[in-house]
């Protein structure tokens, strides 16, 4: 039987299949320039004319493992060179598929090798987090609460009772920065009294870490939450993407970050994950790798990286900025601020169904069901028109108050 | 707890050492992870890990199956240079690909594999989706199988099949079944073996077949036996999951290799392909390959399509684009396309010349056994028959690594090794 289609590719089908001149694609979480284009960073392409030239490459495998320069230097960047578990060689970096393709492994592991069974994501969370522990042999997905809807804020009582009431054992997903799809992150006090409560609870901790870098544009900052767990000594896992921060997309470079108590269960585990990759794919694939990789163990390259960041970080900023201006100046109904509260790529707007499908078919700005915006999507050339529609939907939708 | 009762001094710095030693214990108890086992050595890297060891000058690494030249070099096929330079050109981007892969690639892909004009692709029968190279191709293939194969759960493989088929299918849910193949007698095919077991296989069961160069013992059945299988094949009700790893790499001629694959869709057989450029192409790091169902209508190719994504998306969400980019730009640009035609039957001529010098070598130095197989089989394996103790010996006292069941990779051979190769050989053997 025909499936149904996944959301956000058939939002994005529409999208490119409107004709209608102004239409704004809020939809597919990617970059895109104040001109609305897909950003192939400087240093990237730089880094390919680098490959191309350089004769004493190949295309043999890469190890099952993946591209060990790639996978320590992401472990590094993600707990900080300052990290006990890496001086201890508690800590190790296995190169995946991307983010995805990093929970999946890590998921896999715990469900065949840990004997996880259970699993909770924040409500609302990433669409394919579920179907990813699923299929990776967890046998129950559950929801820790999150999106304060009223408030339009992080809803850390809900988050706190349903982590209190999971069983032991259970693995416990948590969004490093940047919450896809709100944009609320937990304060750095709310975070230690979640770290405080998993501890107590005896849960797992599996950091979903999509967007370092790309959240506040320092590197340092979007990892705290990670660093913190690591410098409680938490054993923990963390699913590493270099798709947005690196604008590599669609060439799947994805890092899995796994820290132990002890250094001596490090080469069992990554023997144990040999096999999983070996039965699902083999080898990681050798381009993206050798991009980051070794960007990330150049420091020249690493500042000019961070740049490049800095910048797309700031765009983003600016257009949170922008349209809660226009919204205040409006006097659109609701209260605006939670859009500057929020950070990184998405925003979970509090819009309505109704409203959303108004944005769509009668304005032809294109956003998940849910309410979420990218960011990305608004430009100095659309943002007014956005601001506008906005306020005309929720002026004439009847719906749950914002 | 001897750690502690091993310490007599209780000075400062031993009860620092004391409280180490009980973290450490402690961390052990306390970790998730305690009870990991290592998992078994993989045999194939182990023989690579000897091999670099060995300070022999003449050693000789016959175990990964990667083309090398005839410097023992790994080979960047020109046409995938040429590829590469046209694409540098086009300034692409680095957005998301479908999770499919690009409709282009799937498109170049099934019609390399079926015949640029068949009629399957052109009335849309086909569900072709990038994959992970071969494996990642046979995971999905296998993962949908799992999920919608009407049948029974069992895929049938062949005795021996590649290292990887078994597990990679016990993931994905199915049931491992043999049936015989290899012939240790004749280091051929099992022909009547393989009839009689397929025959015995249970009505809507599938069964896994290499379509040329079978890995790993480099035994093709001939055209006209193959024409038996497949009349079996459909007889039983089996349902055909074809693996192609080796399209022009193993004859240097793309049609005659995909000769069983075309040949059972005109018998009627629906199949189920999984493709890789790893060999072919030289792509191995890459991972560009595909996954095919052919189907009976449009309608089920829909279907099917859309299912096939759904597994995709858990997976990985969507597959690397450069190795199927470069793919693409060979195949549909037709002074590319040539080029490349002529790279892989440069690979393919090399081997089968290699195959050639070994048999002859192992005669000129006076083996009275029968090394017909060696020019027999075919692509980039041969199993030359040696037993474990003798392969032991040729590792041991030639410093020329194979794997146990004296497979050896022929692409690891060279014009200036191969008389040693015979030589040792044949002191192993006579």
């Amino acid at each position: 039987e025909r499936a149904p289609p996944i959301e956000v590719f058939a939002l994005n089908k529409a999208y490119v299949e409107d004709t209608f001149p102004q239409k704004v694609n809020l939809g597919v979480g990617a970059y895109r320039t104040d001109e609305g284009k897909p950003w192939v960073l400087p240093v990237v392409r730089h880094m390919e004319q680098k490959l191309a030239a350089d004769e004493t490459l190949n295309k043999e495998y890469l190890p099952v493992l993946g591209y060990e320069p790639l996978a320590s230097a992401a472990t590094r960047m993600l707990l900080g060179s300052d990290s006990a578990s890496l001086k201890e060689g508690r800590a190790t970096g296995i190169q995946c598929l991307s983010g995805t393709g990093a929970l999946r492994v890590g998921a896999e592991f715990l469900a065949h090798i840990g004997k996880h069974s259970i699993v909770y994501s924040s409500n609302p969370t990433w669409g394919n987090h579920s179907l990813v522990f699923l299929n990776a042999g967890f046998t129950s997905y559950r929801s820790y609460r999150y999106w304060d809807a009223a408030k339009k804020a992080l809803d850390f009582d809900g988050l706190m009772e349903d982590l209190r009431n999971a069983p032991e054992n259970s693995v416990i997903i948590l969004h490093a920065c940047a919450h896809n799809p709100t944009g609320v992150d937990p304060t750095q006090d709310q975070w230690r009294q979640i770290a405080d409560l998993i501890e107590e609870r005896r849960l797992f901790p599996f950091f979903d870490s999509a967007y370092q870098g790309f959240a506040s544009g320092d590197l340092d900052r979007d990892a705290w939450a990670v660093r913190y767990f690591d410098s409680r000594g938490f054993e923990m896992v963390c699913a590493q993407s270099f798709a947005k921060n690196f604008g590599l997309y669609n060439e799947r470079v994805g890092n899995l970050t796994f820290v132990a108590k002890d250094r001596s269960v490090i080469e069992p585990v990554r023997s144990q994950i040999t096999l999983l990759v070996r039965a699902n794919y083999s080898n990681p694939p050798n381009h993206g790798a050798r991009i980051v990789g070794t960007v990330l163990n150049d420091p020249v390259l690493t500042e000019q990286w961070k740049s490049h960041i800095k910048t797309m970080a700031d765009r983003i900023i600016s257009m949170r900025l922008g349209l809660r201006e226009r919204l205040e100046k409006l006097e659109t109904p609701g209260t605006w601020n939670h859009i500057t509260d929020q950070i990184g790529m998405f925003s979970f707007t509090g819009l309505g169904p109704l409203a959303v499908d108004k944005l769509i078919a009668d304005h032809h700005i294109y956003l998940l069901k849910g309410g979420r915006i990218n960011m990305c999507g608004l430009n100095t050339g659309n943002i007014d028109y956005v601001a506008k529609c906005i306020h005309e939907v929720v002026t004439t939708t009847q719906e749950a108050s914002l | 707890m001897s750690l502690i009762s091993s310490l007599k001094i209780f000075s400062p710095s031993s009860l620092n050492t004391t409280q180490n030693a009980l973290s450490v214990v402690s961390s052990r108890a306390n970790s998730w992870w305690s009870h990991v086992e290592m998992g078994p050595p993989d045999p194939i890297l182990g023989v690579t890990e000897a091999f670099k060891r060995d300070t022999n000058p003449k050693k000789m690494n016959l175990g990964v199956g990667a083309y090398r030249d005839d410097s023992g070099k790994p080979f960047i096929l020109p046409a995938v240079k040429m590829a590469e330079a046209e694409i540098a050109k086009k300034n692409m981007d680095k957005e998301y690909s479908p999770i499919s892969g690009s409709p282009e690639f799937c498109k170049a892909t099934i019609n390399l594999a079926l015949g640029e004009d068949n009629e399957w692709t052109k009335n849309g029968l086909n569900a072709t989706v990038q994959g992970i190279s071969g494996t990642g191709s046979l995971r999905i293939g296998t993962a949908f199988l799992s999920a919608f194969f009407p049948g029974g759960k069992d895929l049938y493989m062949p005795t021996p099949t590649w290292g990887n088929h078994v597990p990679l299918a016990k993931h994905a849910g199915l049931g491992v079944k043999q049936y015989r193949y290899y012939d240790p007698k004749t280091c051929g095919f099992d022909f009547h073996g393989a009839l009689q077991d397929i025959a015995k296989i249970p009505e809507r069961s599938m069964i896994l077949l290499h379509a040329c160069a079978h890995n790993p013992t480099g035994v093709d059945p001939k055209p006209e036996q193959w024409a038996e299988m497949s009349k079996v094949i459909k007889e039983k009700k089996l349902f055909p999951f074809f693996d192609m790893a080796y399209q022009g790499f193993a004859s240097g001629d793309i049609d005659k290799d995909a000769a069983p694959v075309r040949m059972f869709l005109k018998d009627g057989h629906q199949i189920a392909l999984s493709q890789s450029y790893a060999k072919n192409m030289g792509l191995y790091g890459e991972r560009a390959g595909a996954f095919s169902l052919i189907c009976s209508s449009k309608e089920e190719a829909a279907a099917t399509m859309s299912q096939l994504k759904i597994i995709i998306r858990p997976m990985y969400s969507n597959p690397p684009v450069t190795g199927a980019r470069i793919a693409t730009e060979i195949l549909t640009n037709p002074s590319l396309r040539s080029q490349w035609l002529k790279d892989v039957k440069g690979m393919a001529d090399r081997i089968i010349s290699m195959r050639q010098l070994l048999r002859s070598n192992l005669a000129k130095e006076g083996s009275s056994r029968d090394w017909a197989h060696i020019t027999d089989q075919i692509g980039m394996f041969c199993f030359t028959g040696m037993t474990p103790p003798q392969v032991e010996k040729l590792t041991k006292d030639f410093s020329v690594y194979l794997t146990k069941d004296g497979r050896i990779s022929v692409a690891g051979i060279t014009s200036k090794n191969v008389e040693y190769l015979a030589h040792a050989i044949h002191q192993v053997t006579k």
